[in-house]
């Protein structure tokens, strides 16, 4: 049987306010257990929250680059369930009056198609504090340092269909949220999780199939991985006459499966509630748009006017357009070099991004900085150096860094353009090589532009690379006839 | 010393006819005495008190006292100290030395009050006898085979025999204004977001209010000064001005409007109740109040939907009580589930537990909407009552509790019973309005309250009336003769 999947998602992203979403600790990563819980984080007995309205703000940049409805009246509930790390015994949460309401979100996938993925809502709740198994000998530890950190979960419709549309689901929505400043994203340190709901049906069939959910992947390939092996998992078991289960499963990378946790009947009662501790959050229209312009251009705005512009292909645009910062970067070089846009974009999608990907970089580390790129492109522009010399000047730039004037300054790089010098050395290869020269006349059309390059190489050789290009080629012509 | 009301002390003290030391040692010396026949403090912490008392008096040199400066106080046990025991008396929390203070204790103490202990209350406030206390029940100083009512007994009974001139107390569904009528003491619960519960161990959120319990109605506008006020720990407070209460205190009554609801003078209401509070209404009237009937038609439904909305939000706020960070936890817990069914199994007493089950199952899925829905519908037509009243009347005027309480042992055995006798404080709380209950008079030697019910923000109002009430009457004077 053909089958079709059928995909949900839900992100959880660690909000990237100074403090927490009820309490005034720290939200820094990768603090020593415990130093950054209050006595609110810990659930002492008698503290109360009260809301950060910076996370309020980041939910409401989230909901208006999605063009989602914003709730004007939202409301905290109160996710009742135990665990170690969860010291309330409760979850504030949103469950029936959500911030943020229906959006939508577009993709574009490797085939150059482009599809919308609805998204049901997006919610603010506070994250749990970690359990620790190891170093306790037998016994569990407990760090409530990540208890409150804002989160907002985003749940998407389940419209997505394959592996591949997942994952460009999460890098849209992981490069709106870097575009919007609210999250750093960053999916090692656990900024942004996600929970897969996958089910199977027969092609052409409308009613779901029970989905089973993967909790908590935590990197785009993992997610890929995840959702291939469940969709085989289920497809063998549909195959061979069984069941699927509803129920949540983990992903287990090393070993490549996923595998069960605990099964619907095993599932919490929540006893959602309207937390008593805290009004509704009512936002007013003024509020809203005040938000709204404080967005920055967006992803798909930007592409658009990438390719609009500068006249940029949807490829580089989508490259370029990929971070806030990169995109930055690319305008900047494009701004200062005077060399073009097209100049500029493939130097930074090709040369740079290649060094920084080896590298292990992102734009922000750059060894080279836009201003410093600009001023190459600049060089070449005006003729000063030729696009090989450029790529010499960019690895010192990258090794060494400095001043791209000095440089080609003090290793004397500056291109030849003096056409007295040029062809001297035009006439002394000329001379040297007479085989050549005969079997360039003797060629017809076709082999004498193959030929031509001999004589190029020979020349820029021999004028360490320095000879103008354009004066060679003329000189060439010139000389050979033909 | 303690024959006088906070008022009287207050002036002692800054005429320099006492010191606060003195006075703290009066008290202390008091509380050895006679705490024994009540039970009326879980913790007294005499050494610190002593200590307060001396900063007190030096600061009262300095010129910079107020009020309530150096003035002793007993707290409830539920509003947390740094440094002391908050147990809410629980066994649950027994163990439990608060790392913060709350906001109100930190308030008085910043305003120079003494504190001498915390006071003895129904565990987790759950309850109107002060019976269910981990530590044992409070007994009520005018008689000792009776309760003092609750959850705030012990304050009320401490008040009463004149342990300390002056308590704290938290009424949820009563529990300052019933343990005031059935100790003759004066109560106010103020308007919920008057006072911050910052540091107040949680009962039912959207219900629980401090307030103060005291001999006069002068003494908790004075107390209330200190204590209310705009918290930016609780969101919930509220962030209006607080008046000067005790300025107003000697307005006249003339022209006041005086409603008196019909469904609290019908069937269950004691008789002698009943002709108590008419006559105390006389009083009013004789003062130039006016006095009308006014409908309340949705008192019945009160109880019922205190009895969920309460429990509903309980079973919530008592789950951070697990074992895991603070308070009891079960020796040699198996595992997780284990830790979990007995450190709370051992550590809450039948009424805490029986409350978190009725809330439990009121919230869960099937049953939410049958229950915690439709008692928010009904709590909002019982404030709409409220509010239909307070058109044509400026206060409302009842008996606090339908007769003069139970007997120590006697609600235990029918806790029904004693959720229905709390018939007259609930819809106050579900409303959110102020209310205090007066001392009216006696009936076999145990005292009667009155109690008067006003609009949002109204405590000014009340504490004029009682004030005045209390100019022309002397039931507030009166002490139990065993702690004369």
């Amino acid at each position: 049987m053909e089958w079709e999947t059928v995909i949900g998602l839900e992100v959880h992203v660690q909000l990237s306010t100074r403090s927490k979403i009820f309490s005034g600790s720290d939200t820094t990563f990768g603090a020593e257990p415990n130093t950054q819980a209050s006595l609110i984080d810990l659930g002492m007995p008698g503290t109360l929250p009260v809301l950060n309205a910076e996370a309020i703000t980041k939910a409401v940049r989230f909901g208006l680059g999605i063009q989602a409805e914003i709730g004007h009246t939202s409301v905290f509930d109160r996710k009742n369930y135990f665990y170690p790390d969860l010291p309330k015994g409760y979850q504030i949460s949103q469950f029936s009056r959500p911030i943020v309401g229906k959006g939508s979100l577009e993709i574009s996938l490797e085939d150059g198609r482009k599809k919308t993925i609805g998204i049901t809502r997006a919610h603010l709740e506070e994250d749990a504090g970690k359990s620790l198994h190891e170093d306790f000998r037998g016994m569990t530890g407990i760090d409530l340092n990540r208890a409150g950190t804002p989160l907002l979960e985003i749940v998407s419709e389940p419209e997505i269909r394959s592996a591949e549309e997942a994952v460009a689901y999460l890098k849209t929505l992981h490069s709106i949220i870097r575009y919007l400043d609210i999250s750093d994203g960053n999916m090692a340190e656990g900024s942004m999780r996600c929970d897969v709901n996958i089910s199977l049906r027969p092609r052409g069939q409308e009613a779901f199939g029970t989905r089973a959910e993967i909790k908590n992947v935590n990197s785009f390939r993992f997610v890929e991985k995840a959702i291939q092996h469940e969709m085989e998992r289920q497809a063998d078991l549909l195959e061979s006459g069984g069941k699927v289960v509803q129920e949540t499963r983990l992903y287990d990378a090393n070993k490549n499966e996923t595998r069960s946790m605990r099964s619907k009947e095993e599932a919490n009662d929540y006893r959602y509630f309207p937390d008593p501790d805290l009004l509704p959050v009512v936002l007013t229209s003024e509020f809203i748009e005040q938000v709204r312009a404080t967005l920055p251009e967006l992803p798909t705005q930007k592409i658009q006017r990438f390719q609009a512009e500068y006249g940029l292909s949807e490829y580089d645009a989508r490259i370029l357009a990929a971070s806030r910062d990169l995109a930055d970067y690319f305008e900047s070089v494009t701004e200062h070099s005077g060399a073009g846009p097209k100049v500029s974009a493939n130097w930074v999608s090709g040369d740079l991004l290649g060094a920084l990907n080896k590298a292990d970089l992102d734009i922000k580390q750059s060894p080279i900085s836009a201003l410093q790129l600009a001023a190459l492109l600049k060089r070449i522009h005006d003729n000063t150096i030729s696009g090989k010399i450029a790529k010499q000047i960019f690895e010192i730039l990258w090794a060494e860094g400095g001043e791209v004037d000095a440089i080609i300054e003090a290793k004397g790089l500056k291109q030849e353009t003096d056409t007295g010098a040029i062809e001297a050395i035009v006439d002394q290869i000329i001379q040297g090589n007479p085989d050549q020269v005969a079997q360039y006349l003797a060629a017809d059309e076709n082999k004498r532009k193959k030929l031509i390059g001999f004589f190029v190489g020979q020349i820029m050789k021999a004028s360490k690379g320095k000879a103008n290009p354009q004066i060679v080629n003329d000189l060439l012509g010139a000389k050979l006839g033909g | 010393m303690h024959k006088q009301t906070l008022a009287e002390l207050s002036r002692a003290l800054s005429s320099g006819a006492i010191s606060s030391v003195a006075l703290t040692e009066h008290f202390l010396a008091r509380i050895q005495k006679y705490d024994p026949l009540l039970n009326s403090l879980i913790t007294t912490t005499a050494e610190q008190a002593l200590s307060q008392a001396k900063m007190a008096d030096e600061r009262r040199k300095q010129g910079k006292a107020t009020a309530l400066t150096g003035i002793p106080i007993v707290h409830k046990d539920l509003f947390c100290t740094q440094g002391v025991r908050t147990s809410c008396a629980s066994k649950m929390l027994d163990n439990f030395i608060s790392p913060y203070e709350s906001t109100v204790t930190q308030k008085l103490a910043d305003a120079g009050m003494v504190m001498l202990g915390k006071t003895n209350m129904d565990e987790f406030a759950m309850g109107s006898t002060s019976e269910t206390s981990f530590y044992g029940p409070t007994k009520n100083p005018w008689d000792l085979e009776h309760v003092p009512g609750g959850s705030s007994g012990g304050s009320a009974a401490a008040v009463a025999a004149r342990l300390a001139p002056i308590a704290t107390g938290s009424d949820t569904g009563g529990s300052i204004r019933q343990p005031a009528s059935l100790c003759g003491i004066t109560g106010l619960k103020p308007t919920y977001g008057r006072i911050s519960r910052f540091g107040m161990i949680a009962f039912a959120s959207s219900l629980d209010q401090g307030g103060p319990m005291a001999q006069t109605a002068e003494d908790a506008a004075l107390l209330l000064e200190g204590m209310a006020g705009f918290d930016p720990k609780d969101s919930t407070s509220a962030d209006l001005p607080v008046p000067r209460y005790s300025d107003t205190l000697n307005h006249d009554l003339k022209g006041l409007r005086i409603g008196l609801p019909r469904e609290f003078f019908a069937e269950g209401l004691d008789a002698g109740v009943a002709s108590l509070i008419q006559a105390a209404v006389k009083e009013l009237e004789k003062l130039g109040a006016s006095v009308k009937e006014v409908t309340l038609p949705s008192t019945s439904l009160a109880v019922p939907a205190y009895y969920v909305i309460a429990p509903a939000e309980a079973s919530s706020n008592l789950s951070r009580f697990d074992g895991v960070r603070f308070g009891y936890r079960c020796a040699q817990p198996k595992d997780l589930e284990d830790l979990y069914k007995r450190s709370r199994g051992e550590g809450f007493g039948a009424e805490v537990k029986r409350r978190i089950m009725i809330g439990t199952y009121a919230l869960s899925a099937g049953y939410y909407d049958a229950y915690y829905l439709q008692a928010q519908k009904v709590r909002r037509l019982i404030r709409q009552d409220y509010d239909n009243a307070f058109h044509e009347v400026d206060v409302l005027i009842g008996p606090t509790t339908p007769s003069t309480g139970f007997r120590l042992g006697e609600s235990a055995r029918d806790p029904l019973a004693m959720y229905l006798s709390d018939i007259y404080t609930i819809g106050v709380n579900l409303a959110g309005l102020p209310a205090m209950s007066l001392p009216a008079g006696f009936i076999n030697g145990l005292p009667v309250g009155l109690q008067l019910i006003g609009p949002h923000f109204s405590e000014a109002k009340l504490l004029n009336i009682g004030h005045q009430y209390q100019t022309v009457t002397d039931w507030h004077r009166q002490q139990p003769a065993q702690f004369a």
